[in-house]
């Protein structure tokens, strides 16, 4: 039996009692704000106005419902442009993107989304006045029990 | 002492620690279930006392099996919907030609299931590729492949809400008023009853034999541990209500039998191949003793 | 280029002028990432949907980019106000470029 692979089955055996420390293999909060950083610029992102809804313990992360909604008017002077779902501890920070109109009525996106660890996910909102807003939500991910993994 | 020696041995000590904590954790779970009266035979246990895992989903998987606009599943059941429309084999017959319509003709059969046909215990799957091979002259579905999943939760989903009652053969016949009356009736076998127990037991004995690397049977977790948490999920009492299911783990439709190959591999068994008899033995066994309880299929897991 | 996809669509059949209604839709899509193995430990390709577009009447009122982070079998969900009667219509489309659409008819007075 090679080294890494009964390293491997012991954390995996670990993992399943919730106890495996993570080995940190994908970027951290770096990642996320990173990606925030290419969408806003220079400009400055403050906290507010945004309604992020993510269980805070998951029940798998295969698939999470997760729900958008910002506060906006939505009219054609003021509404939502669109809004951003970035991750901090998935191999990639992009999620998702939502582009409104005042047609939508409502600034509201519900989707289902992977998340490979525990970890926060961050929603960043543009407006049409070019000011950015945004919140964030901390989850909990374990393994789960009795899957096809050997 | 090599490394990988030295691993292995490692690898041995851990497991005996965890099934130690394991054990001691299961005492004093088993010791507050034995107070709170619940009964390992499943010919005894009230109704009452049952209870399907679709009542310890979250919110959001709960709303997504009870929605069908949510429900992925809603994809294999239409693709099931269509194969019962199609034609095929030599005899050139759809499920239709000899069935009708699917409501009124498969009300009430997924939860006859697994049941012996011909002398042989069959699941519902077993039955469609029997009627695929024997009725319509094609070739049977690849195990766990989409066609005959589709078709099994396109039938499952015809008996939704109806209580599951595997059939006996000491129970009294029922008639298939859609087929023609020339067609044999394949589910009126009268068999000795003595056959039917014999596999039930068989199935029962597979759930409480120990298995694996783990060493461990299934009733040690669904029956002795049903509500703690293994890790970060709960453990279910295992009622197979709702199969074929959605499990957001797979992200796809599957049957008992890949179910239950999880498990084998979740004790590190050698997992039981697909169709094999023993699959079939503990699908009856687990059918019986949730005889009663409503059929959910298709429903969502996680 | 069309995608076979299984797609379903939910919108109310009817609504009052003026009425914020719920749409919601479904595509079948196993959203591979590109970073899963299989049995065989060979890479399973990445095949991703990218991009879910509305159009109320053919004008575009609602769009979603995807990335690897949303789940298997998509879902999105949304609002969108009931200006006038016609067809509601939802396209996806993958990494290749192919699209995919399914629509439904809604009455508004």
């Amino acid at each position: 039996m090679k080294v890494s692979e009964s390293r491997r089955d012991c954390l995996g055996f670990l993992a399943a009692f919730g106890l495996a420390p993570w080995s940190g293999a994908f970027a951290q909060a770096d990642q996320a704000q990173a990606a925030i950083r290419a969408l806003v610029m220079d400009a400055r992102v403050r906290a507010g106005r945004v309604g992020l809804e993510i269980p805070p313990l998951v029940e798998n992360g295969h698939s999470v419902v997760v729900s958008l909604q910002v506060d906006s008017p939505m009219t054609e002077q003021d509404h939502v442009r669109s809004v951003h779902l970035f991750s901090e501890g998935n191999p990639l920070p992009g999620i998702l993107t939502a582009y409104f109109t005042p047609r939508s009525g409502r600034a509201t996106v519900t989707s289902r989304i992977r998340l490979a660890q525990s970890q926060r996910v961050w929603a960043v909102a543009a407006m049409s006045d070019g000011s950015f807003w945004q919140t964030s939500a901390e989850t909990l991910v374990t393994l789960s029990a009795c899957t096809e993994e050997r | 002492m090599g490394r990988a020696a030295l691993h292995c041995r490692f690898q041995a000590e851990l497991f005996r620690q965890i099934r130690r904590v394991m054990v001691s954790v299961g005492v004093c779970v088993g010791l507050a279930t034995i107070i709170s009266g619940w009964h390992l035979d499943a010919r005894a246990a009230e109704p009452q006392g049952r209870r399907s895992a679709t009542l310890d989903l979250s919110r959001d998987t709960r709303a997504m099996q009870d929605d069908d606009s949510l429900n992925p599943a809603t994809f294999w059941r239409l693709d099931g919907e269509a194969l019962w429309r199609e034609r095929v084999g030599h005899a050139n017959r759809s499920c239709a030609s000899c069935h009708g319509e699917a409501p009124d003709a498969m009300k009430g059969v997924a939860v006859q299931f697994p049941k012996m046909v011909a002398g042989q215990l069959l699941n519902l799957e077993g039955q469609i590729n029997r009627c695929r091979s024997m009725r319509q002259g094609a070739t049977r579905f690849a195990f766990e492949s989409n066609p005959l999943l589709s078709m099994a939760i396109f039938i499952g989903a015809q008996s939704r809400g109806l209580p599951i009652a595997p059939a006996r053969p000491m129970d009294p016949v029922i008639p298939v008023p859609t087929l023609p009356q020339s067609t044999p009736l394949v589910n009126a076998e009268i068999h000795s009853d003595s056959a039917w127990k014999s596999l039930l037991e068989t199935g029962r004995a597979l759930y409480t034999r120990r298995m694996g690397q783990l060493n461990l049977a299934c009733v040690h977790c669904h029956d002795e541990r049903a509500g703690a948490r293994l890790g970060g999920n709960l453990i279910p009492q295992a009622h197979p209500t709702g199969y074929p299911i959605y499990r957001l783990e797979w992200n796809a439709v599957g049957s008992l039998q890949r179910r239950l190959r999880n498990c084998m591999i979740g004790v590190r068994a050698e997992p039981f191949a697909f169709g094999a008899p023993e699959l079939v033995q503990l699908e009856l066994y687990l059918m019986e003793r949730a005889r009663g309880m409503d059929l959910e299929t298709p429903a969502v897991r996680p | 280029m069309s995608l076979p996809l299984r797609l379903l669509l939910t919108v109310p059949r009817s609504a009052r002028r003026g009425e914020i209604i719920e749409v919601r839709a479904l595509a079948q899509h196993a959203m591979e990432n590109g970073l899963r193995h299989d049995q065989n430990g060979q890479v399973v390709p990445r095949d991703l949907l990218r991009q879910v577009t509305f159009l109320y009447n053919g004008t575009e009122v609602f769009r979603a980019d995807l990335h690897t982070g949303v789940a298997a079998n998509p879902l999105i969900q949304f609002n969108t106000i009931a200006t006038e009667s016609g067809v509601l219509t939802v396209i996806w489309k993958d990494d290749e470029g192919r699209d995919a659409q399914t629509s439904s008819r809604i009455e508004v007075s």
